[in-house]
């Protein structure tokens, strides 16, 4: 029968020739991963159900990431990292990446794709929506709840409603003053927050194959902003340099059959996408960013999982050099070894960030996830009153960043840039060109 | 939580409620797991709702409104299952909206806390903060006490019995799909398609 990526991977993973949307099947699973605020949960419910002294189904395959709550004096975000290190303790976990150790990374999903747990062709499960940024690599990656994250450490299985597919194609190449967050940004604004509610988001076409997979992880980091059970990307070369740098173990990608059923199906030409940007209090509020020209602001933030790669602040250095900004501007990147790009990349000669220093904005190497999703008070970049923010980050319901009375504006690194230098919300394209 | 008949009084919401109106990120340090920071969770419930009178009173631990009434594609967002624990740790009841967001509707079935029942039509317009409601599980409706209106509900299905026995685990257990006892030996589980899913 002709199946979808997502079809062929829960195919595979749960024993079967084949698959069809809506099929509930069990399947097993490569890898689950958790983090410092849904862990401490997990675990005890793991501990609840399965005994004090249960192990979990396979060492390997667990991989715990802090990365939420870190850089904080809040006392139980410190006892949740403690809950986290002693389970890894009893349980002889190799995958931890612990605070405070060289080994600390920041950002779970980017983390995970870096120190090569993103593989084609695999079944990954994370207590975090944004689980469906590793669809980039070919994998069925979704998010879950604590309860089902406790049920696959006991049982490595997960019992999952196969999804059905919509695909979404760019022809020819995006402009280069346009990201993989304009493109996402603009498909949510076409199919809604809910338009992808229960179905896989597939993207194809020449557009999708030049993007480098950071590119390709922006555009399955959002699905989740439309509803999307997991986005998948097909493999390549791009892929494969990716992961075999990354990781010894073998992999097995699908492709999907030319046949195979989509309950949407929309091509564009790439070259019709413009610089877009979400609107304050949710993903879909999409307008260009020349639409919004008077819309001042009062901050700009660049980083999380969405917005906080190496090429997302090359992007904004190439926009920012020799510039000053306007607002205050913060910056933090997604993990440890983006931190240490942003020390030794260079554009012109200089350092990404001195290029930043230079343009006067307010850096934190300390990798994390930060303000996107607020955090406690003493969180960099939180929002704490009625600021007008524009970020590169993945949400902007009311109060995501921290108080309810700010006002987010999602864009590109690009756009963030630019509007950052104006203070109001600016067109790449009039630093670009 | 098992019931045929939840009455109380409503909470009404609009669409695309998310996760950080229901419960806002700086409290995802509690967890869930620990008896008084889940009671806890329950105070903050959907504290991050603008222009709405709390749905927890100021000071207090509990709701008074064991039926909320929303809109399209309620508890969108983040996949942190505080959201549903929340809510049910607060003492509501069960949720009647248009839609769902995936993963918050599957937390709900799998910790057991509340009921997400879904409407064929939108039903905010129905209802006022404070109304008397009351749903039957059986029936598949839910009756405005004070207008005497009748609604219809759409079926829970499959997730009725999992929220019935108390969540996932409890279910998987009567239903001998994991051991009764402690350290079963769950890698040899029985795979059911009973189970809901999402």
């Amino acid at each position: 029968m002709a199946m979808t990526m997502t079809e062929k991977i829960l195919a595979r993973a749960s024993g079967k020739a084949g698959v069809r949307p809506g099929d509930n099947v069990w399947a097993n699973v490569d890898t689950l991963m958790t983090h410092d605020v849904c862990g401490p949960g997990t675990i005890g419910i793991f501990k609840r159900e399965f005994g004090a002294n249960a192990k979990v189904w396979d060492r390997d395959k667990v991989v715990i990431i802090p990365d939420h709550y870190i850089f904080t004096a809040d006392d139980k975000c410190h006892r949740n990292v403690d809950i986290l290190r002693q389970f890894v303790q009893e349980q002889n976990l190799p995958h931890y990446y612990d605070v405070g150790s060289p080994r600390y990374k920041g950002v779970c999903h980017i983390a995970l794709a870096q120190e090569g747990h993103c593989r084609p062709g695999e079944v990954l499960f994370g207590t975090d929506s944004h689980t469906c940024t590793a669809g980039a690599f070919n994998q069925f990656a979704t998010g879950i709840g604590n309860t089902d994250a406790a049920f696959i450490l006991g049982t490595g299985k997960l019992l999952v409603k196969v999804p059905p597919t919509m695909r979404f194609v760019f022809d020819g190449e995006f402009p280069s003053y346009l990201m993989a967050k304009d493109v996402i940004l603009h498909l949510i604004g076409e199919i809604g927050v809910d338009g992808g509610t229960y179905k896989a988001m597939e993207f194809g076409g020449e557009a999708i194959q030049r993007l480098s997979m950071e590119e390709r992880m922006t555009l399955c980091n959002m699905v989740i902003e439309g509803g999307g059970k997991n986005g998948i990307i097909e493999a390549d070369d791009v892929t494969f340099d990716y992961v075999r740098a990354r990781t010894g173990k073998d992999f097995e990608p699908v492709k999907p059959d030319a046949d195979a059923g989509h309950v949407f199906f929309k091509r564009w030409d790439a070259r019709t996408i413009e610089p877009t940007v979400a609107k304050p209090h949710s993903p879909d509020k999409r307008a260009t960013a020349r639409e919004l020209r008077d819309v001042k602001l009062t901050r700009a933030y660049i980083g999380s999982c969405t917005g906080g790669k190496l090429t997302d602040f090359v992007s904004a250095a190439q926009v920012m050099r020799g510039q000053k900004v306007a607002v205050k501007t913060f910056l933090v990147p997604a993990t440890t070894e983006i931190s240490q790009g942003i020390r030794t990349e260079k554009l012109d000669g200089k350092t990404l960030l001195s290029i930043f220093e230079e343009a006067g904005c307010t850096i934190s190497m300390d990798a994390s996830c930060a303000a996107c999703l607020g955090g406690p008070a003493d969180t960099f970049g939180r929002i704490n009153g009625p600021e007008v923010c524009i970020s590169t980050t993945n949400r902007n319901f009311p109060g995501r960043m921290g108080a309810k009375e700010g006002q987010v504006y999602l864009a590109s690194p690009y756009t963030v840039a630019a509007s950052a230098i104006r203070g109001t919300i600016t067109d790449p394209r009039e630093f670009l060109q | 939580m098992s019931a045929t008949v939840i009455r109380g009084k409503v909470y009404v919401l609009g669409d695309n409620i998310d996760t950080d109106q229901i419960i806002p990120a700086q409290y995802l340090n509690l967890v869930p797991t620990i008896p008084d920071e889940y009671e806890k969770l329950g105070s903050y419930a959907l504290c991050g709702v603008m222009d709405a009178p709390p749905f927890v009173p100021k000071g207090e631990m509990k709701t008074p409104y064991a039926i909320i009434v929303a809109g399209r594609n309620f508890g969108c967002g983040s996949s942190r299952e505080h959201a549903p624990i929340a809510i049910g740790a607060a003492g509501g009841k069960a949720v009647v909206a248009e839609s769902y967001a995936r993963i918050f509707f599957r937390n709900c079935v799998a910790t057991g806390e509340l009921y997400p029942m879904e409407t064929p039509v939108r039903l905010v317009d129905e209802f006022v903060i404070g109304d008397e409601a009351e749903i039957d599980l059986d029936a598949n409706t839910l009756t405005n006490l004070r207008t005497g209106a009748r609604l219809s509900l759409n079926p829970l299905g499959d997730a009725r019995p999992v929220i019935d026995a108390g969540g996932l685990f409890e279910y998987a257990r009567r239903n001998g799909m994991i051991a009764s006892n402690l350290e079963p030996d769950v890698r040899e589980a029985v795979p059911v398609n009973r189970v809901v899913e999402d």
